[in-house]
């Protein structure tokens, strides 16, 4: 047992809308875990009933090997959360409720507390209703990567970050993941997952779609040809792994499985091929065709 | 753009209050719920008090004997105020229910404006709205616009209602009056308050203090010989509109000079300031925590300044209402009907221990409001989502949940405490006998067993109702309505103990009973200990 979440047929129903359905997720002690999906398919969901906010209805979830309803309390010692929308006590200076978080966890470490401070350039005396909001979640995010926890869950941590920002934060958790530390990163920015998730998890409708690191999710993906040939077309429909095939004339434009495409290049080149495009499958391809609503065929570029 | 810029200068009304009208629609719908339960409330009591005293004060020589009393007996004039002459079924309802309505109007005003300003500033919504086509003025327009409504429904339907049961029409619509333009006046300084304070429970608080202080204002200048002091409380013009009496209609114009100065005056106020921000400057904070480690430090932290408000407003109360007390024994009670109407408000004794008894009772409701206020943190700590940010950390629901009901409970008795001082030493003074301070003290105190009883009737509704929190305000209404008009209707002993504050020995001038003290304890832990268990068990958020 390993496993620094596990969570297997998960289920969470709010009256009689079913927000999470059969939800699977393995984060692996030690790993930078990436939780993708669309708007409301439950990501916050799932962190809040691993965090003993929210009850599940059904299913199985279990944090460093126990109960996050039950043990709520004592494992909140070893984790360090930043929600997706952060929310500051008014009256309260930054820096103040960087301390008061860090001692409802396992203590700070002032010197990280500090260097952080200073490399995301924040205030930590303003009132807590002065920050913005990129502030506001700075504040949140100082607070958690300075804690002394072995897990880190962050929801969307980086929204309302500039770019800039963004890369510091990229910076300070491969510093954390360098140090050993779990993280469950639920995020919609795909070059924040690439550069530093070792394993993601897509979810849609409350449902586990895909898990696997990336260069997995990559084999499951279609490459897209175009052609032009100079002979006859032969019948490509009897190959398996082509798909949305289109022929215009000469031409052929059509999508194809890793498994496909050697024999769709011998079919082409027997055909006379003249000019030939390949594109490799792209991750922003993945994520849209998880993302948009009707069963993956067709890819539209209109999701999220 | 630019053209709109010049437009808005060029004509300055029209446009900046651009957008008040969907502004207005938006706020009715929000309060579909809360003005129409208001609006019941404050006609059903006026309406109802009006047909009961029909039957109970019917006959001249009652209504004589009664006006001889409260007129000779300060304390009566102070609780309630003056009743004028010529006697009639009318002019009672309308002296017992005048001023207790204004206040309540009012009250209802405050909490309207500040809800649909400041309240709405401070969560960030009106940016959203206030940059699609919004006019500067237009969210304090509508928020006016909506209290204006309320106000004049209450007072049409009461008036209407007063002449449906046979009350004179003029008298009916200068009582109409009264409750209304008191209302509109507090309103309009409700949203003076909101551009003052940063957040919405300081505006509603400095509202509140006023509104308290022209109620002591008034009860003072009834009382006392200083009469003038009742000419600078709105509640106490409203009431020289002496509806059913020989009715005075120059109080309109300060009524009125009342609301249309607050309202001018926040709409400068509004003009100058930034959207979210406050005339009172923000300092910075220290960079890291000073001690503040753990959610019952946080929680104390987040409401001592709430409680020094509380105190310094309790003391001032106490030592109004201790003065006052001073004055009550002199005068002789001669009338039975005195006697009864005294008893029924503060218990059988002597004069001044009933008006000790009575003032104690209402001490005790706005202990219990500082009490229901504190607890209605917590929700707002939940759907702020505050409270998801802390407890992802190492805390207990339950320590929560205490970090915050503790200091209620331990506020409350402090409050309690700290008013009873007030009137004990205010009257120790007077009266020339120290050992008054004990006997006041004691029965302010004993109110604690009922504050505790709303304490664990809000925790009840925060574990098993939490999207009903509010509600716990409507309790502390009816408990309101009950103790004061209770009485005076002859209600049934046990509709009058619904109240927890009904069921208290009225101490100094009874005996203490332990029974209902204890009762009430017991009541008030099954409550609590019901909602922590639901507490524990449901999602937050
Ligand atoms: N407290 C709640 N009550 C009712 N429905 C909720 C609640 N919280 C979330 N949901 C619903 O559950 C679904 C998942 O929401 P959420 O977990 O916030 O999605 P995500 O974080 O992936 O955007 C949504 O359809 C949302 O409307
Ligand atoms: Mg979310």
């Amino acid at each position: 047992m390993n496993a620094a979440v596990e969570v297997a047929g998960l289920r969470k129903e709010f009256g009689r809308s079913v927000a999470l359905d059969s939800l699977d997720l393995t984060v692996e002690t030690g790993q930078t875990h990436g939780f993708l999906g669309p708007n409301g398919a439950g990501k916050s969901t799932t962190i809040r009933i691993l965090l003993g906010l929210v009850r599940k209805t059904a299913g199985a979830a279990t944090l460093l090997g126990r109960d996050p309803w039950r043990d709520a309390t004592e494992l909140h010692q070893q984790i360090a959360y930043v929600p997706g929308d952060v929310t500051l006590w008014p009256n309260l200076s930054g820096g103040e409720i960087i301390d008061l978080l860090g001692s409802l966890r396992r203590g700070i470490d002032p010197v990280r507390k500090k260097e952080l401070i200073e490399r995301f350039d924040l205030d930590p005396t303003k009132m807590g209703r002065a920050y913005s909001k990129g502030n506001r979640q700075k504040v949140a995010l100082v607070a958690a990567l300075s804690a002394n926890t072995d897990l880190l869950i962050l929801d969307e941590p980086t929204s309302g970050l500039d770019p800039l920002m963004e890369e510091v934060f990229r910076e300070a958790l491969a510093a954390e993941k360098a140090r050993g530390r779990t993280v469950l990163l639920s995020s919609h920015i795909l070059s924040e997952v690439e550069a530093v998730c070792d394993r993601v998890s897509i979810i849609r409708a409350g449902r586990t779609v895909e898990t696997g690191t990336l260069a997995e999710m990559r084999h499951l993906l279609r490459t897209s040809v175009d052609a032009t040939v100079s002979g006859d077309l032969p019948d490509l429909t009897r190959i398996a792994g082509i798909h949305d095939l289109q022929v215009e004339g000469d031409r052929l434009r059509c999508q194809v499985d890793e498994a496909g495409l050697a024999d769709l290049l011998g079919a082409l080149s027997a055909a006379g091929v003249r000019t030939l495009t390949c594109q490799p499958p792209s991750l922003e391809e993945l994520f849209l065709r998880h993302y948009s609503r009707p069963e993956p065929e067709p890819v539209t570029g209109t999701a999220v | 753009m630019s053209t709109s810029a010049t437009l808005e200068q060029a004509a300055p009304s029209r446009h900046r209050v651009r957008g008040t009208r969907p502004l207005l629609r938006l706020a009715l719908r929000r309060d579909r719920l809360m003005i129409p339960i208001w609006v019941y409330a404050l006609v059903a009591a006026a309406v109802g008090t009006g047909y009961s005293f029909k039957a109970l004060y019917g006959s001249t020589a009652e209504q004589e004997q009664l006006a001889a009393g409260v007129n000779a007996n300060s304390s009566i004039l102070a609780l309630v105020g003056r009743l004028h002459e010529p006697l009639s079924v009318a002019g009672l309802t309308s002296w017992r229910l005048l001023g207790l309505g204004a206040v309540l109007t009012s009250v209802m005003s405050i909490l309207l404006v500040v809800r649909h300003t400041r309240a709405e500033e401070e969560e960030g919504r009106l940016e959203l709205l206030a940059a699609g086509s919004v006019g500067r003025f237009a969210p304090l327009a509508a928020a006016l616009s909506v209290m204006a409504l309320a106000n004049v429904t209450v007072a049409v339907l009461m008036a209407s209602g007063l002449v449906l049961i046979g009350f004179p029409t003029i008298g009916s619509i200068a009582f109409g009056l009264g409750w209304c333009t008191v209302g509109i006046g507090f309103g309009g300084l409700a949203a003076v308050t909101a551009q003052i304070a940063g957040t919405a429970r300081s505006a509603n608080g400095m509202a509140m203090a006023a509104l308290g202080a022209a109620f002591l204002l008034r009860a003072a200048g009834d009382a006392g010989t200083a009469t003038w002091l009742s000419y600078l409380s709105p509640i106490g013009w409203a009431q020289r509109l002496r509806p059913y009496t020989d009715e005075n209609w120059w109080p309109l114009l300060p009524l009125l000079g009342f609301a249309a100065v607050t309202m001018l005056v926040a709409v400068r106020l509004n003009d100058r300031r930034d959207l979210g921000g406050a005339m009172l400057a923000a300092r910075p904070g220290p960079v890291d925590s000073t001690g503040l480690t753990g959610v019952r430090a946080l929680a104390w932290r987040l409401q001592r300044a709430g409680l020094l408000g509380w105190g310094v407003a309790i003391l001032i109360w106490g030592l109004v209402i201790g003065n006052l007390a001073g004055d009550v024994g002199k005068l002789l009670g001669s009338s039975t009907q005195l006697q009864e109407l005294m008893a029924e408000l503060g218990g059988p004794g002597a004069l001044a221990d009933s008006f000790i008894a009575a003032t104690a009772g209402i001490l005790g409701l706005i202990v219990a409001a500082f009490a229901v206020q504190t607890l209605l943190r917590l929700r707002a700590e939940e759907t702020s989502g505050r409270a998801e940010l802390l407890l992802s950390g190492s805390v207990g629901r339950i320590p929560w949940l205490l970090a915050t009901v503790w200091p209620a409970v331990r506020g409350s008795a402090l409050l309690l405490a700290v008013g009873g001082l007030g009137t004990g030493g205010a009257y120790a003074l007077r009266s020339g006998d120290a050992g008054q301070i004990g006997r006041v003290l004691g029965a302010t105190l004993v109110q604690l067993p009922a504050v505790l009883v709303v304490i664990g009737a809000g925790v009840l509704v925060l574990g098993l109702l939490p999207r009903w929190a509010a509600a716990i305000w409507g309790l502390l209404g009816v408990f309101l309505l009950l103790g004061q008009l209770g009485p005076a209707l002859q209600l049934p002993g046990w509709a009058i103990r619904i109240s927890p504050f009904g069921s208290l020995p009225k101490l100094p001038g009874e005996a203490l009973a332990w029974g209902p003290v204890v009762a009430l304890v017991l009541v008030a832990l099954v409550l609590g200990g019901i909602g922590a268990a639901a507490f524990r068990h449901r999602d937050l958020g």
